[in-house]
């Protein structure tokens, strides 16, 4: 339980999809002029990836990962079809996009002519196959957290589309510089709303996990020269430790 | 420019700068502002996608009479996939350290928007000579940005440029660090990514008044 708890919050503030890995941007960038469009991209991201991640997962773990296709026969176990993960991902994605263009259509015509060219291109946006890619090179172990994952990193990005839409609509009653007008502005604000959600890098470390947090958040970075300020912190935290 | 005729050079010259991929059409940001930490891995991307836009504008380009359109996107995709498959086991095989620290983002070329947009605006109705151009001036495009921001960071962020110390070293306080310069970490960070292509854009836009938006 507390490991879905973790999942959750993690996959939210920590490893944020916009601030953190920079997923998805493009249609963040174009889509967040308006907050009502939004939420409504927002909302289909949340869904399209709370569905492709958990069935992503079961592909990469019957039949793409190393020695999956063991349940086939003993013959199988070497098999390591890993290289086919990125054209098995992308059809399923491509599949169930269609399949959801379809539902909105059917349930809500309103919300699919708001959202017009940006639901098929939720296909090619970089947050959907990202989700999957992570799930897979981060292991995560059982269809459940597959599942939270899904959601949580929808969530995430939801949150960044909503707070960007509402700052832009705010910031055309402000006087920007010409040049940065629009896009320079939008990334610049970006920019600033990544470096307040380092702050929740310290969220869920707990006495041991605090190397292990430092690491994961620089994930995609190697930090030569933190080493040495690491190496001190983790001094003090055993210096603290041994006080208690 | 002998064997490229004026409009063709044009299709080479124009992503560099008024029609940059990153600034002025705003496709493929993810990748641009997630690894150019380092400038090796900058440049490894560049590449990576000047080989899968110029091979795949020209395979677009030469079946372009044959795709029936309703099932476009998913020839695109497979075009793409199949390519970026080749430049991941490519990578793994020759340079796995890189392949490490680009992980999932060679992957993620498969849904970087310049592929997609260019094979839409472009190779689907173009030759394929004239495809290739655009093909491969777009990814010098990408990889200009991709190299001024790398370039940023590493120095600022790291003191090193493609892993060679330039300031100086920082242990051994030589070099720039003897007068109490300390690098700055921050560039290190994801969100001084875009800052940076922000700043990018600013003088980008102070140089030429007609992409100034409303």
């Amino acid at each position: 339980m507390i490991e879905h708890i973790e999942l959750f919050f993690k996959s939210i503030f920590i490893d944020n999809m916009v601030f953190a890995v920079f997923l998805g941007m493009c249609s963040y960038l174009a889509v967040s002029k308006k907050v009502s469009t939004a939420v409504g991209l927002g909302a289909a991201v949340i869904f399209v990836l709370a569905i492709t991640v958990p069935l992503n997962w079961l592909l990469d773990q019957y039949l793409l990962q190393p020695g999956a296709l063991s349940w086939l026969g003993e013959e199988f176990a070497d098999y390591d079809l890993g290289f086919l993960s990125f054209i098995m991902f992308i059809a399923t994605i491509a599949t169930m996009v269609q399949l959801v263009e379809i539902i909105v259509e059917k349930f809500s015509p309103s919300l699919y002519n708001s959202l017009g060219i940006f639901l098929p291109l939720i296909a090619v946006n970089c947050a959907i196959l990202g989700g999957s890619l992570f799930m897979q090179s981060r292991e995560i172990e059982t269809f459940g957290l597959a599942v939270n994952y899904g959601i949580s990193s929808g969530i995430g990005w939801f949150l960044a589309i909503l707070a960007i839409a509402s700052i832009r609509e705010k910031i055309r009653y402000s006087n920007v510089p010409g040049p940065l007008r629009g896009l320079g502005i939008t990334f610049i604000v970006t920019g600033l709303m990544g470096i307040g959600f380092l702050s929740f890098g310290g969220m869920l470390t707990g006495g041991d996990e605090a190397p292990k947090e430092a690491s994961q958040v620089n994930e995609t970075v190697k930090i030569e020269n933190l080493e040495p300020v690491i190496e001190e912190e983790k001094e003090i935290v055993t210096i603290t430790k041994s006080e208690n | 420019m002998g064997l490229l005729s004026k409009k063709d050079a044009k299709l080479i010259t124009d992503p560099l700068a008024d029609n940059n991929p990153i600034t002025i059409q705003v496709l493929g940001i993810c990748s641009a502002l997630a690894i150019t930490a380092e400038l090796k891995a900058s440049l490894v991307m560049g590449i990576a996608v000047l080989f899968v836009l110029g091979i795949g504008t020209v395979i677009i380009s030469l079946i372009r009479n044959i795709i029936p359109s309703n099932i476009k996107i998913i020839v695109q995709l497979i075009v793409v996939a199949s390519l970026v498959i080749i430049v991941d086991q490519v990578l793994k095989a020759f340079a796995y350290e890189l392949s490490k620290t680009l992980s999932v983002f060679v992957g993620l070329i498969i849904t970087n928007c310049i592929i997609m947009g260019r094979f839409e605006a472009f190779a689907l109705g173009n030759g394929p000579w004239r495809a290739f151009l655009d093909g491969v001036g777009n990814a010098l495009g990408y990889a200009v940005i991709l190299l001024v921001v790398g370039f940023f960071r590493e120095l600022l962020g790291s003191g090193t440029l493609f892993g060679i110390p330039v300031l100086g070293d920082p242990i051994e306080k030589t070099g720039l660090y003897s007068i109490g310069y300390e690098n700055n970490g921050f560039m290190l960070m994801p969100p001084m990514a875009l800052i940076i292509v922000g700043l990018i854009i600013w003088v980008q836009r102070s140089r030429n008044k007609a992409l100034i938006e409303d």
